[in-house]
């Protein structure tokens, strides 16, 4: 494999070119240690990634990767992990508050408490599959959202949660720049025991239930029981990704619990591209940037060019971009070692 | 007695209207085998159209409740040539996105013209006042409501059973490679029927302007419901749709009386009742299960 990238220098292809098709090719480890070198350096970049807008592609890095390990590697759209989002947002925010926990502690509180609801939610809608799957999961996230919406001593109703402290043994956080650092290590964990479920012989078996449900039960495998597994773990990111967020805006309102949240986050994983998992990160940094633009110019019709897009990703752009860039990686590799 | 008897009444009513987009979504389905979320939005085009046709064109409510519908369903059947067809040999899910897309992008559009303010639409002067109905008076318009609504469902039923048409969309529903190849054109039929659809969600909408409050997201919240209800009676079955529409709105409305202790109870009952179908009935009260995946 590594001698026919020398034994072709290929006159056709551009610096450009023959370094993607390195780092395509190049060991896992380097391409991760890339990935990681990436979110490390990235509020150095000349064009000016806003601390608090790069806290917000950490965390919806980490819910897109969520929803992607329920739908590339599993099979189920869930259209309602607003449910584990906006759980895990609320929880960790009811005990920075009350308890004065530090903020890692809380996000995981959250996040653990976004997996104890997945359960229920779970042993329940798995019980179905393809289109009755996603709107199961929609109609109970969205009763999760009347819940808070009429539980307003718990959750302040319509006000949300507001003045969320965030600390960590004494360090003084509120500069958004010194929080991207310390959000930062959570999202690399969480990212990458997503990378290790989806690689580990669990994740084997889920995408064998994805691909044939009927072979997998007929081998003996509990499906019900690995798509629930699955389920609680994927609502259990989500809720690092939700608990982190509220750290981040130091402030939670029922948004983070509406369907158009968790539509919100599919759109992010169709735009990476579905069942790539990285697409996420990608599909993340890019809506979110494009959002904070928006409304950095005066746009309010945010809807409106998601929607668009959308639309338009469903329609022409169906393999996302890390899809699409991996689909052209292989073929110009495959290409040069003719 | 009288008061059980109020709220019965006002249950069936706003199950009228989960039995009318219920109906839509199911004929959808059967056909194209699509669940079409963005009919939650066209409910909303139906209410703001009708409010837009009295303001800027004088058009009374008789006529907007003919206009929509007819309009809404010109435009669904253009989305369909358009969006939907041409995802129409992937997986379902690929339309469910695509009606999501659709459902941001007509919510917003409405919104940038009209804002977010609820509009006050009058009732029709015909309908105005209430009718004595023995025990207890009832505003005359609900009860319209609830009369013409119930009139669609038994109209649409008869069409489904008695006409050409609505036994090539049964044995399509049931059968569709079969029906095939019975040598007729299924493929002929969708177009229409997914406009079908998108009219009776458009009908529901003006039914609803005069009595509910008319704004971009009256249909937001109102489509998750829904298909609540579709799921509780079984998407497949068009009759179960219809039925567990009703009985929805009158779940609802006992709830809201007899747990008004309990509000967080009584707003959730439908989530809590669907949770109970898919204990003891995972394919819906009336649905069949699912051919395996």
């Amino acid at each position: 494999m590594s001698t026919a990238v020398d034994s072709e220098p290929g006159a056709r292809q551009g610096p450009a070119r023959s370094g993607l098709v390195a780092v395509a090719r190049a060991p896992w480890w380097v391409r991760y240690a890339l990935l990681a070198a990436g979110l490390v350096v990235a509020l150095w970049l000349p064009n000016g990634l806003y601390p608090a807008v790069a806290v917000d592609i950490l965390c919806w890095a980490l819910f897109a990767v969520s929803v992607d390990l329920l739908l590339g590697f599993t099979g189920l759209m869930s259209f309602g992990h607003a449910a584990f989002w906006g759980t895990s947002a609320y929880v960790a925010g009811i005990v920075a508050i009350e308890a004065g926990l530090p903020f890692p502690l809380a996000v995981l509180t959250g996040a653990l408490a976004a997996a104890v609801i997945a359960v229920p939610i779970g042993y329940l809608a798995v019980k179905r599959t393809g289109i009755y799957f996603a709107m199961v999961t929609l109609a109970f996230a969205q009763m999760i959202y009347y819940v808070a919406n009429k539980w307003g001593t718990v959750t302040g109703g319509e006000n949300g949660l507001q003045a969320v402290p965030r600390e960590l043994g004494g360090m003084d956080l509120t500069d958004e720049y010194y929080f991207y650092y310390a959000a930062l290590p959570i999202t690399v964990l969480g990212l990458w025991a997503a990378w290790r479920i989806v690689n580990s012989p669990f994740g084997r078996v889920l995408v064998g239930i994805r691909d044939n449900p009927a072979r997998a039960r007929a081998l003996g495998y509990p499906v019900h029981r690995y798509k629930l597994t699955a389920f609680v773990l994927s609502a259990f990111l989500a809720g690092l990704g939700g608990g982190l967020y509220v750290m981040g805006h130091q402030f939670v309102s029922l948004d983070a619990l509406h369907w158009t949240t968790s539509g919100k986050a599919v759109v992010v994983v169709v735009l990476g591209g579905i069942g790539t998992l990285w697409g996420g990160v990608v599909g993340a940094g890019l809506l979110v940037r494009l959002e904070d633009w928006l409304s950095f110019s005066g746009f309010e019709q945010i809807g409106l060019v998601t929607g668009a897009i959308f639309v338009l990703a469903v329609v022409l752009f169906r393999k996302g971009i890390w899809g699409s860039a991996a689909a052209v990686a292989a073929r110009w590799s495959a290409g040069r070692g003719k | 007695m009288t008061g059980f008897l109020q709220h019965t009444f006002d249950g069936l009513v706003n199950g009228a209207f989960y039995a009318l987009l219920a109906l839509g979504l199911a004929v959808i389905f059967g056909m194209l085998r699509v669940v079409n979320f963005a009919h939650g939005a066209f409910y909303m085009l139906g209410a703001m159209g009708a409010y837009v046709l009295l303001t800027e064109f004088g058009v009374p409510f008789w006529w907007a409740l003919v206009i929509m519908p007819v309009l809404l369903g010109a435009l669904g059947m253009a989305l369909e040539r358009a969006f939907v067809h041409r995802l129409a040999q992937l997986d379902p899910l690929y339309n469910f996105l695509l009606t999501f897309g659709l459902t941001l992008i007509l919510q917003d559009l409405v919104k940038s013209r009209y804002g977010v303010q609820s509009i006050p639409y009058a009732t029709p002067g015909e309908l105005g006042g209430s009718v004595d109905l023995g025990l207890f008076d009832f505003p005359t318009y609900r009860v319209f409501v609830l009369v013409f609504a119930v009139a669609i469902c038994v109209g649409v039923w008869w069409l489904l059973t008695h006409s050409r048409v609505g036994m090539v969309v049964r044995a399509a529903t049931e059968r569709p490679e079969l029906t095939r190849a019975f040598g007729i054109n299924v493929g002929r039929w969708v177009t229409p029927v997914f406009g079908f659809g998108i009219a009776l969600a458009g009908l529901a909408g003006v039914l609803a302007a005069p009595m509910r409050a008319v704004n971009p997201l009256m249909g937001a919240d109102l489509i998750i419901v829904v298909f609540a209800v579709v799921v509780i009676g079984g998407l497949g079955s068009i009759f179960g749709s219809v039925a567990a529409g009703f009985g929805i709105g009158l779940v609802q409305a006992w709830g809201v009386v007899y747990l008004a202790d309990w509000p967080i109870l009584s707003q959730t009952l439908v989530f809590i009742v669907m949770a109970a179908v898919l204990m003891w009935r995972p394919a819906g009260l009336f649905g069949r299960e699912e051919a395996p995946a």
